[in-house]
């Protein structure tokens, strides 16, 4: 095995041209565990700590642009505002010792469909900023997972940024597991309400080979809060959309039975962490949080 | 590969490191300091935590080369890193005289990982509610499940250490 240690990033992606079969690490979190019982041993391990800018984030009017190495730690210090799904994801994650090390491009770049990550970046929508010696795209964050444990990038390009929208209206993210810290989700589920531009957007985390999204129940709420005029009025969801809405979300699912737990708990309880979630969104828009956010 | 880091204040080389090695391993195995334990060897249970650059993590989950020019601080700095802190002259760190205070050491596998861990929260956060001793807590494992005894202590050096001020 050879260690890579870059000081910056050209010199990272330099390092990765050159050798395709080198495993970034970042935190360690998923990548060390593999070595330590010896699941994995990479030809060259490529270490990411020494670039800085990775560990840097920036906002701008519509979106934050989150370096791939920010620890989970500082998302839930510095990004609650800008992007409360992620944050309040984040803090599911591990424990203090793992939010410290754990990163977004971590979680990508192990493409888990247990990802907690994933979920909160499908409601808020997302693009992956991949790069490599031979240049940078921009990749959906939906387009990004391909299959369990497999994404989208080419074997020289790395995870340099996330895009992130910053949230226009109230966000949630829930998550089973058999207890509050060091859980790998059950579930998973995260909705995002988008009041600028009348859409809400879902996430599934740990129900289908990939995370995904509940794109026929999005369609659903859409049109029922269009039609209604519930985004001006702020009125009570009906239960019996709130319902629908659930089913279609547990129908997005795709699950298998594992040692977590069985396809059919899965599917019932993303039906329910669906309905809960949106019940405490709506609330959050009722109450002026969402509404009372600036309009373009 | 050769590593160089600061472990305690003090600096330490050490040579031969297979690249796949965790800082866990180097710390017990090249540089004699066994304080920090080894268990679950993928971040579950948090009897390895270490400061690495002052923020709690997993040794087992660190490659040894990410180590390289960091500051490290172990159990078994724990007390000059409390004297640093306060000024003050005592043998232990106010965790480690809480946890004996308390009962709070059954078998003691969890215990360097836990103080570690504590001592980090009372730095940060003199007054912890129980609610924040639990979190900062949560990823520190104790199977002889002494955990009452364990947030005993916390209070304990968090209630001390308010009066010594």
């Amino acid at each position: 095995m050879d260690f890579l240690r870059p000081a910056g990033w050209e010199e990272a992606l330099a390092a990765k041209a050159e050798h395709p079969t080198a495993v970034p690490i970042a935190g360690g979190t998923d990548v060390m565990v593999e070595i330590n019982f010896d699941h994995r041993r990479p030809e060259y391990l490529l270490d990411l700590t020494r670039v800085a800018e990775l560990a840097e984030w920036e906002a701008t009017d519509r979106t934050v642009r989150l370096g791939a190495g920010v620890p989970y730690t500082r998302i839930i210090e510095e990004l609650r505002t800008e992007l409360p799904g992620l944050a309040l994801a984040a803090h599911t994650v591990g424990s203090p010792q793992i939010r410290n090390r754990g990163t977004v491009g971590g979680n990508l770049g192990a493409a888990s469909p247990a990802g907690d990550a994933h979920p909160a970046l499908l409601a808020a929508g997302a693009e992956v900023e991949v790069a490599s010696v031979r240049g940078t795209r921009l990749i959906p964050v939906e387009e990004f997972f391909t299959g369990v444990k497999r994404h989208a990038l080419e074997p020289d390009e790395l995870i340099r940024a996330v895009h992130i929208r910053r949230a226009d209206g109230p966000q949630q993210f829930s998550k089973v597991g058999t207890r509050n810290a060091m859980v790998i989700a059950v579930c998973a589920f995260a909705v995002a309400l988008h009041p600028r531009t009348r859409t809400v957007r879902t996430g599934i985390g740990s129900a289908a080979p990939t995370p995904v999204r509940a794109h026929e129940a999005e369609e659903f709420l859409g049109a029922a809060l269009e039609e209604g005029g519930f985004w001006d009025s702020g009125a009570p969801l009906e239960p019996s959309a709130v319902r629908r809405f659930a089913e279609l979300c547990a129908g997005a699912c795709r699950p298998i039975d594992d040692v977590r737990g069985t396809a059919a708990y899965r599917r019932r309880a993303v039906g329910v962490m669906a309905r809960r979630t949106l019940g405490w969104t709506w609330q959050a828009y009722r109450e002026g949080e969402g509404r009372t956010a600036p309009c373009a | 590969m050769r590593v160089n880091m600061t472990v305690n204040g003090r600096p330490y080389e050490a040579d031969d490191v297979w690249e796949g090695e965790s800082l866990l391993y180097v710390l017990r195995e090249r540089l004699g300091l066994p304080g920090s334990k080894n268990a679950c060897e993928q971040g579950e249970c948090g009897s390895c935590t270490v400061r690495l650059d002052g923020v709690p993590v997993c040794a087992c989950l660190v490659a040894a080369g990410q180590a390289e020019g960091c500051e490290v601080v172990t159990v078994e700095g724990l007390a000059d890193h409390a004297r640093q802190r306060s000024g003050q002259v005592a043998p232990l760190a106010p965790v480690q005289q809480a946890f004996i205070d308390s009962g709070a050491v059954q078998c003691g596998f969890c215990t360097p990982g836990l103080l570690v861990a504590a001592d980090e929260l009372l730095e940060r956060n003199p007054d912890p509610s129980d609610a924040d001793i639990r979190e900062a807590l949560s990823g520190n494992l104790c199977r002889c499940t002494g955990y009452e005894k364990i947030l005993d202590a916390v209070r304990l050096a968090a209630a001390r250490t308010g009066e010594a001020v």
